[in-house]
């Protein structure tokens, strides 16, 4: 009897393929989504199959066993033994690596005794010759009759098509014959029945395999493995080489990203100048012009930084260096109350928090995911490049100290800010939180792997896509909002202050007019009103009410920083379209005439910005991760008085 | 040759696990292929001697000493 399915489910071991071969079946039909109440990835892709079928393919995360140990590996149990579960698969791709063989069995046999219809994708399967190979194959269709086994090899695509064929003749399973000997269920609160079945599990394994022992691949693949970590994990050259990898990453970053930044910001420009151009003057021009254009271009230009930065980041992942990272990092970590399984979240904050905050619910301790999400947000995320980017061109010369451009130090040094505080701050949070569970780190040291560029472009579309849409349209629609703000005003008090400046007797050109009449709008403006509401409490930062604007909008998101300083100056502008938003910020004086952008308020800002909790998405991601209000609430308060502190001291310093 | 936990043989010793501790981590540590009569060395060690990776035979598994030491091993 032929089933007709629509969904299949992905399941293995970490360091299987899985992830490879969920990109050879899917290509780029991928959504990258969340389970519902858990905020665990959930990637969803359509596949077609031989007949032209199109079937749902789930790739679920990886997991070593059926009972969880993780919010992760609960996602897995849910969907694969809870039969009421609305989400529950026709059938299965269990993912088998071969060159590791007994463990990845073991989750295999657990959805055997689940009655799954069932198809094995065996991968790494060029670490075996081909006899080896065969003789497994037919041993293991030997044992699981009403089970499938397809050897593929998801790095080039070799046998895709044939299990796609096999996909589509999948039949129902009867009650097998059980390879445990507890039902799964009964295992789930007591350790003992677990070990006890694990154990029986592992017995009956060995015997299935019996004098199974491939020539050559196990010693070939620790040889590599010793090879390359005799240099990567060495006490000395390890850690000099992730220092070096960590600097290389964030100087290309920088460097080489802003040449299509420019390119970027430079159309949208151009574009906006062409539109107004075309179409009547008007306040709907003046929205598209304005607010709408320039709100997707501010979207727009973080994509090079995305793209480079993930770029690395699927690198380290792919090759298999990451876990070599998490290895040598993990004593260092901890005294802090991390663990090595923290680097990968703070490296990804490194990028963006948001991220990051997803990637700590990989960390099966209750009281070290809390600590990484609660600190992560203080590492640099790229929203704090442009406005790290703007204030060091505005407030420090690009000047060289030997080989190094100094903007690209005290970028480097604000990221060493962050780190070091967050570092501090879960040294203080390891004694403030209580401890839920045992902590232990078990992880398997992957082999070392070309990265393939079709898994790093995947992987970084994913990102970007996931940013420009998601985060994207927040920063679009805040940039409207912002336009909007800045533009109207309560009436009468807009009124009076036009009227004020045509009162006066002076003698000045009509562009000074027309300046003094923008600055008028713009302190009459909702947004202005609100700038100079808090600017007193602002001043001993060194900041005026422009940057009190800047401020209050950027707790939407940081990035919109720079949105908030274009749109400040555009309204402000002195109808010099081409003349950039530096130029501008430079030009801008305090009441005594020193320009208002020195190096103590630039200092001060990017101390502001590298500590406030300037996320609205951070603080709702955190809140959905730890599933109360508490801890993004005092994340904001806790980061928002150590910004103000420090941005305090700074300006009190350089002053 | 006594038993002693894995954390406490030199890199390289080749050992077989004579037992795993009964206990939550024990039974994860089963899962994850540690179990009697499984053999197994210390291939290297981060320093301060924590985290090890483990020669697992097909794989390296890298767990702490802490984890290491619910591991009782005899040198073979």
């Amino acid at each position: 009897m032929s089933l007709s399915y629509n969904r299949i489910c992905l399941v293995g071991n970490p360091n299987t393929g899985k992830s490879s071969l969920f990109n050879q079946l899917t290509g780029l039909q991928q959504h990258i989504g969340n389970f519902p109440g858990v905020t665990v990835e959930k990637k969803v892709g359509i596949c077609t199959l031989k007949n032209g079928q199109q079937i749902e393919l789930i790739d679920l995360p990886g997991t070593y066993s059926l009972i969880p140990q993780s919010e992760d590996e609960r996602v897995v149990y849910e969907l694969l033994a809870n039969e009421g579960h609305p989400e529950r698969p026709q059938q299965i791709i269990c993912v088998i690596d071969v060159s590791n063989l007994e463990r990845n069995l073991l989750l295999f046999t657990q959805l055997y005794d689940q009655n799954w219809p069932l198809t094995v994708a065996l991968t790494m399967t060029d670490y075996l010759n081909q006899s080896d190979l065969q003789s497994i194959q037919a041993k293991l269709e030997t044992s699981f009759p009403d089970v499938r086994f397809v050897a593929v090899n998801p790095r080039i695509g070799d046998g895709i098509d044939l299990l796609k064929e096999t996909l589509i003749t999948t039949t129902a399973v009867l009650d097998r014959v059980k390879f445990g000997e507890m039902a799964i269920k009964d295992l789930l609160s007591n350790n003992v029945l677990q070990r006890r079945d694990a154990q029986s599990r592992y017995r009956r394994i060995a015997l299935l395999l019996g004098d199974w022992n491939p020539k050559g691949s196990a010693s070939q693949k620790k040889t590599t493995i010793s090879n390359w970590d005799r240099f990567l994990v060495h006490p000395i050259y390890g850690y000099l080489l992730l220092l070096a990898l960590l600097l290389v990453i964030f100087q290309v970053v920088f460097q080489v990203a802003s040449y299509p930044m420019d390119w970027i910001d430079g159309a949208f420009g151009e574009l906006a100048q062409i539109v107004k151009n075309q179409l009547p003057e008007g306040p709907f021009t003046n929205l598209i012009t304005d607010g709408i254009i320039p709100g997707i271009g501010g979207v727009m230009v973080f994509i090079p930084q995305i793209t480079l930065l993930f770029f690395f980041l699927a690198m380290l992942e792919e090759s298999g260096y990451m876990a070599r990272i998490v290895f040598i990092t993990d004593r260092i970590l901890r005294p802090f109350g991390l663990s090595g399984r923290s680097v990968i979240p703070l490296v990804s904050s490194a990028a963006c928090a948001i991220p990051g905050v997803m990637a700590a619910r990989s960390i099966p301790n209750y009281k070290d995911k809390l600590i990484t999400i609660f600190v992560a947000p203080l590492m640099s995320c790229s929203a704090r490049i442009p406005v790290y980017t703007v204030l060091i061109a505005l407030v420090i010369p690009s000047v060289h100290w030997g080989p190094f451009n100094v903007q690209g130090l005290v970028l480097f040094a604000l990221y060493g800010l962050g780190l070091i505080t967050a570092l501090m701050a879960a040294l203080v949070m390891k004694f403030v939180i209580r401890a839920k569970d045992p902590n232990f780190l078990l992880m398997e040291m992957p082999m070392y792997r070309w990265p393939r560029w079709s898994q790093v472009s995947i992987s970084i579309w994913n990102k970007v896509k996931v940013f420009v849409l998601d985060a994207g349209k927040v920063i679009l629609a805040i940039s409207i909002l912002l336009w909007g703000l800045a533009s109207y005003g309560p009436s009468q008090r807009m009124e009076n202050a036009l009227r004020e400046i045509h009162t006066h007797d002076h003698d000045w050109s009509e562009s000074e007019l027309e300046k003094a009449e923008a600055n008028a709008r713009l302190e009459n403006s909702y947004i202005g009103i609100m700038g100079k509401t808090i600017e007193p409490a602002i001043a001993p930062l060194g900041y005026d009410w422009k940057i009190g604007i800047a401020l209050i909008t950027s707790f939407a998101a940081r990035e919109v920083f720079v949105g908030s300083m274009a749109t400040i100056y555009s309204v402000n502008s002195d109808g010099e379209e081409d003349s950039g938003l530096l130029d501008k910020m430079r030009a801008e004086t305090t009441e005594t005439g020193e320009p208002r952008y020195n190096l103590a308020t630039g200092l001060s800002l990017m101390v502001f910005y590298a500590y406030a909790m300037q996320c609205m998405a951070t603080l709702a991601v955190v809140r959905r991760e730890t599933n109360s209000w508490k801890w993004p609430i005092l994340q904001l308060f806790a980061m928002g008085a150590l910004a103000y502190l420090g941005a305090w001291f700074t300006y009190t310093i350089f002053q | 040759m006594i038993d002693q936990g894995l954390n406490d043989y030199p890199n390289g010793t080749p050992l077989i696990v004579t037992s795993v501790a009964d206990n939550l981590l024990g039974a994860k540590l089963t899962e994850m292929g540690i179990v009697e009569g499984k053999k197994m060395r210390v291939l290297y060690r981060a320093p301060f001697g924590c985290p090890l990776a483990i020669d697992m035979g097909d794989h390296v598994l890298s767990l702490r000493k802490a984890e290491a030491r619910l591991i009782m091993v005899a040198s073979i």
